[in-house]
């Protein structure tokens, strides 16, 4: 059985600084929720795959190196599912 | 002497370059991101702009396109790239120079003159500038934020790597005068062999008096005179 669907989530490593982030957060203060204590933002891509495609999970992470993600800034993580 | 300007879709720099680099030279082509022939050029220009739409990542889809795959090439066997701007986005993920660039600190796009200091004039692309000289160029960007792990940044500075850093106009370098939040206030740098450098302000915007500064003339005057001085870059 193989997957159909990567879910790639990419997010800032941390230490980086994230003034999207940053400046949500203020808004989210500034509207009363003060329960928030910080954001970070990230993106999300849904890559659909072709059916019998094997190995595919390792050519989906060469995709997130080499393309969808900067590997100094950021960070992945891959959820596969049907 | 031969330039050629490299135009992808979406730079909007890449005129700009054209007559910058014709003040300099007679012969200057434009070279588009679909060939992968640099139509033998001495020195390639990456122009500003936003490349595929900066989609992604700014400079992040340039990087895969046919020419680029020939300016790697070029750079590696040490020939003369200069990236500003988008450009230099694009070297940065094309792996020819280390770090990244972050959306700005502030988060507005930035369009406006800044001081930069000449931190090495033994680079190709800076030998016509005085050490410690200061040039008034514009910016206008929205991601130049520069940033490098820390022992990295040690690492650009004891190899004499940083070639500009933003400055005030008495030549400190104040937060208020970086414009973007980059670390150590780095407005340029080089590859180790000095031959690939990015910049993110627009020396070509600022060429002649008219345009309100001609010291951005100065970086296009220096690889000339490095040339044509017989300026040679060892590859290790």
């Amino acid at each position: 059985m193989s997957d159909n669907k990567a879910v790639v989530y990419v997010r800032l490593k941390d230490g980086v600084l994230d003034p999207q982030g940053l400046t949500i957060h203020k808004a989210i203060l500034n509207m009363g929720y003060s329960q928030i204590d910080s954001v970070r933002s990230g993106r999300f891509f849904e890559l659909e795959l072709k059916s019998g495609n094997g190995d595919i999970r390792a050519k989906v992470e060469e995709i997130c190196r080499k393309l969808l993600t900067n590997p100094i800034v950021e960070n992945f993580s891959v959820e596969y599912g049907k | 002497m031969k330039f050629g300007v490299v135009t992808f879709p979406g730079s909007n720099c890449d005129y700009d370059a054209y007559t910058a680099a014709k003040l300099v030279s007679r012969e200057v082509e434009f070279l588009w991101h679909q060939s992968s022939d640099l139509a033998g050029c001495d020195v390639i220009i990456l122009p500003g702009g936003f490349s595929y739409g900066d989609y992604l990542r700014s400079g992040a889809i340039a990087r895969f396109s046919p020419i680029m795959q020939s300016v790697v090439k070029f750079a590696n066997s040490g020939g003369y790239v200069i990236g500003i701007c988008n450009g230099f986005q694009t070297l940065l993920e094309s792996g020819l120079l280390p770090g990244a660039l972050l959306r700005n600190r502030h988060l507005r796009f930035s369009c406006k003159y800044v001081r930069i200091k000449v931190e090495r004039t033994d680079n190709p692309f800076t030998s016509a500038c005085r050490e410690g000289e200061i040039l008034h160029v514009p910016i206008a960007h929205k991601d130049g934020n520069y940033y490098h792990f820390e022992g990295d940044i040690e690492d650009l500075k004891k190899q004499g790597r940083i070639l500009f850093r933003y400055c005030d106009r008495d030549g400190n370098y104040t937060d208020e005068s970086n414009p973007n939040g980059s670390i150590y206030n780095i407005a340029g740098i080089s590859n180790r062999e000095g031959n690939v450098v990015g910049m993110m302000p627009h020396p070509e915007r600022a060429v002649e008096k008219l345009l309100g500064s001609a010291d951005g003339k100065k970086i296009f005057d220096s690889i000339v005179r490095s040339i044509a001085g017989g300026v040679k870059v060892e590859i290790a």
